[in-house]
């Protein structure tokens, strides 16, 4: 991974190998949801290459921190769903056992 | 002050759970803009509004706050299982944002590792088959073992038991005898690795104990507690050729870890996908003949019928996550686009993974959702 621009910390390109849409969509959704966030956006810059450059802009914090802060959020999200995932899926195999296959009527 | 307006013109058609009932969205968007927000609208021609709005502050000017908080995510976020069997499963997934789904979704296709045949040492094959099909249908088999048990094998590794699983094929059709078929459950699983030597310039099969063969295990993966009592089995059942009266396969097939994103045969899912919650509205009251009308063009039956009273009829949604946006009601004539209103629920995701069989669906999409944190994780490493 590189880290472009030096001059002026809160404006960085950050090149990302063996990623690719998967994890720079998510991650550009997390950083659009900052609100230190002016600019964000990814690019690959050819699809034979397992590259990705992911562009950060933000208000005057370092974008390399926001960035770092980006990925946090997106990982406790998804720790978030994985818990409520792993809690519906163990409900729906007990409650399963009881009441057949009348589980789409409960709202 | 356009609150109430606003809820009640969003939910003037009564869906049964909508998320704009939440009591915690984020307050004083004007209806217009909430609906864009939170829905698909499906014209007759295209469906408009498809984009999600992410920026956070895309309302700053309206005092709202777009932005999803991680403690509001927490509030919001559900899931409800609606299917679970061994190999297949549908949930919902409420209050995600799609770049998250689709993030989930790319992972269980491509970036979850199996075991499948790599390499097949082909001995004798005089079936119509030729060798480098033959070798394709077989890599394509669903291997019954949990992935999480053995290691990648790079270039320069010799296979060993850790990483490689050893199945041996010898089958042939005597000759006067109808013709054969075969199937996955002839593969012989080999606990002790390769039989075949590795000198020997003429492939025969000859069964040896101490000289080279194309994999050293150091010891019997059936010695292996994990594998003692449960054999690794390829899907059984599954047609690999079929024999005439004479025809003879003799093979070895060594299988590897590996990720979708190499090959397809190493993707653990037969597919997985989602799609937004269908919402159905009628603007207007459907009555009598038009009712009727309606009932009888939906394919999948989204309509039924009410009696009100002095024996006029009136139609309602019934089943709305049924419609598959075929559009056919919004054919029937000019003034029916005006009557019914078809949208999708931008963060309602009906998710739906069908397994091959290595792992069941709720394992898969457990460890899909460890894979995207590890990937957060390696870029936050990276980045300190
Ligand atoms: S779009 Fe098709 S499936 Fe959906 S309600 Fe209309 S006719 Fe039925």
């Amino acid at each position: 991974m590189e880290h472009g621009a030096f001059g002026d910390q809160s404006n960085a390109t950050f090149s990302l190998t063996e990623e690719d849409h998967t994890l720079a969509n998510a991650v550009r959704f997390t950083l659009n949801q900052d609100p230190r966030v002016t600019f964000c956006g990814y690019s690959i810059p050819h699809p034979s290459d397992a590259r990705v450059n992911i562009r950060v802009q933000t208000t005057g914090d370092p974008a390399r921190e926001v960035l770092k802060d980006a990925c946090q959020d997106l990982m406790l999200m998804c720790q978030h769903v994985r818990s409520t995932f792993d809690k519906a899926v163990a409900d729906f195999k007990t409650s399963e056992r009881g009441q057949a296959m009348n589980i789409d009527s409960e709202e | 002050m356009a609150e109430k307006n606003e809820k009640k013109q969003v939910n003037e058609g009564k869906g049964k759970f909508s998320s704009l009932d939440l009591p915690d969205l984020p307050k004083g968007l004007p209806p217009q803009l909430e609906f864009q927000r939170t829905r698909v609208l499906c014209n007759l021609d295209a469906p408009i509004h498809t984009d999600t709005v992410m920026y956070g502050g895309a309302y700053a000017s309206m005092g709202v706050d777009n932005s999803v908080q991680l403690d509001y995510f927490r509030q919001k976020f559900r899931v409800e299982v609606v299917r679970l069997t061994k190999d297949d499963m549908e949930f919902d997934l409420i209050g995600i944002d799609p770049s998250i789904a689709n993030a989930f979704r790319r992972i269980l296709i491509a970036e979850l590792p199996t075991m499948a045949i790599e390499k097949v040492l082909i001995a004798n094959n005089t079936s119509v088959i030729q060798d480098e099909v033959l070798a394709h249908r077989l890599g394509l088999i669903p291997i019954m073992v949990d992935p999480r048990l053995f290691e990648y094998i790079s270039e320069n590794d010799t296979n060993n038991e850790k990483n490689t699983i050893v199945y041996k094929l010898h089958v042939r059709c005597e000759r006067g005898a109808p013709r054969l078929t075969v199937k996955t459950n002839e593969l012989k699983w080999l606990p002790n690795g390769s039989e075949l030597l590795l000198d020997s310039k003429n492939s025969d099969s000859n069964p040896t104990s101490k000289p080279r063969t194309y994999t050293s295990f150091s010891c019997s993966q059936a010695s292996l507690p994990k594998f003692a009592n449960n054999p690794i089995n390829p899907m059984p059942d599954i047609t690999i050729a079929r024999l005439g009266p004479g025809q003879e396969i003799e093979l070895e097939a060594h299988a590897v870890k590996g990720m979708g994103k190499t090959h397809a045969k190493w993707s653990p899912v037969a597919t997985a996908w989602y799609r937004m919650l269908p919402e159905v509205v009628l603007l207007e009251d459907v009555e009598d003949e038009d009712a009727e009308k309606l009932v009888n063009t939906c394919p999948v039956k989204v309509f039924d019928i009410e009696d009100i009273g002095n024996g006029k009829k009136k139609a309602t949604v019934a089943r709305p996550r049924a419609c598959t946006l075929c559009r056919e009601c919004l054919r029937i004539g000019e003034e029916w686009e005006k009557r019914v209103s078809l949208r999708r629920i931008k963060d309602h995701f009906i998710f739906t993974i069908e397994s091959t069989g290595a792992l069941p669906p709720e394992v898969l999409f457990t460890e899909a959702v460890k894979i995207l944190e590890d990937k957060c994780e390696r870029v936050i490493t990276e980045l300190s």
